[in-house]
């Protein structure tokens, strides 16, 4: 199994990196969460330059969402929202809808901000993007708020690194009831 | 006093025309009506002397709302999840008839859902069409709650309430040809 970690913040000591780096110790054996950094690298959405030939970093990212069982995101809140760069990232992978990697995919959300809220409103907003892209957003959430006094570099405090886990459980459990519940091959 | 089904439709087998056949839905959105149809649908009408039963299928990757993109949206998990639930599906084992007026009761199947349905509407009565087939037809109309059936999506609107409505409208206008 194979779950593409995406992380929302471009910053090198960013926490929501840190909690994808701390969760790729953390998922089961044969589990591999595999961590994407070309966010930086997607261009602004364009419909003049979304054609067959897509940029690199586009087509990088459709195929390595497309390679995934699932996708766990971790998103910084940005003026109680989705960071730009990462709503633009999605917006590409979004299109052309009926034919989007991530339709049918599982796709796990989490957060951390330095405030006190975790990043709750941009993980809902994510949720509801993820949805309407076609993917099958996971409820369950992890909203690390004060994230500079509960994660130093890999080290979670035990809370985190609980809910973390309970977050990977669901996406283990949501890839293995896709492939149960499925009544069609899934897309690669 | 209603009478069963066989005193309108002769014994045997009868086939949906798909052709001349719809299905359709329609869910107040905003300030109108969203409407859209299924277009691959498949239904048979068994009369027995007994007995009639009437049992369709109409399949989740034909809808049509007329833009492919809202067509995508249908078929994803945030409303019928085409992946997991390819059909919906419709059973009925008993069908009145009152005049021309029809009752049908039955079991419908959304999302994996089922849920006892009365559905009721006109019944054509049998003639014979120019090539010698026998027809027969059923309209028939009902309203589901979206969200019985796992179907809740929705969007707030900025000046309060939401954008789609949960009481969908389902029309099914079937022709029958006599096997």
């Amino acid at each position: 199994m194979r779950v593409l970690g995406i992380s929302g913040s471009l910053r090198r000591d960013s926490y929501n990196t840190a909690l994808l780096l701390a969760a790729q110790e953390r998922f089961p054996a044969g589990v591999e969460l595999e961590l994407w950094d070309g966010l930086k690298a997607i261009p602004p959405y364009d419909e003049d330059d979304d054609t067959d030939r897509a940029p690199a970093a586009v087509a990088g990212l459709r195929a390595a969402i497309a390679a995934a069982d699932a996708v766990l995101i971790a998103t910084p809140e940005y003026n109680s929202s989705i960071p730009g760069h990462l709503k633009n990232a999605l917006d590409w992978v979004s299109r052309p809808l009926a034919e989007n990697p991530l339709r049918n995919k599982p796709a796990a959300v989490i957060g951390a901000s330095t405030g006190a809220f975790g990043a709750v409103w941009a993980q809902a907003e994510l949720r509801k993007v993820l949805g309407a892209i076609g993917a099958r957003p996971i409820e369950s959430e992890l909203a690390v708020g004060h994230a500079p006094t509960r994660i130093e570099g890999r080290q979670l405090e035990e809370s985190v690194t609980e809910g973390l886990d309970y977050v990977i459980g669901q996406i283990v459990a949501a890839v293995y009831e896709r492939e149960a519940t499925a009544t069609r091959p899934l897309a690669a | 006093m209603p009478t069963n089904t066989p005193t309108f439709a002769p014994a045997g087998t009868w086939q949906l025309d798909p052709t001349h056949s719809t299905v359709s839905f329609g869910v107040p959105y905003l300030a109108g009506t969203f409407k859209g149809q299924f277009h691959d649908v498949e239904a048979k009408l068994e009369v027995t002397e007994q007995a009639a039963t009437l049992s369709g299928v109409a399949r989740v990757e034909s809808v049509d709302v007329r833009e492919e993109n809202l067509n995508a949206h249908l078929q994803s998990p945030d409303f019928f999840d085409v992946e997991r639930h390819p059909e919906l599906r419709f059973t009925a084992d008993r069908i009145d008839l009152d005049g021309d007026a029809v009752d049908v009761r039955g079991e419908i199947e959304i999302k994996g859902v089922t849920k006892q349905i009365e559905v009721t509407g006109t019944a054509i009565a049998p003639l014979t069409d120019g090539f010698g087939r026998e027809r027969i037809g059923l309209a028939l109309k009902t309203t589901v709650d979206r969200t019985d059936f796992g179907l809740n999506w929705n969007m707030d609107l900025p000046t309060g309430g939401k954008s789609l409505g949960n009481d969908v409208a389902i029309v099914a206008e079937l022709y029958f040809v006599r096997a």
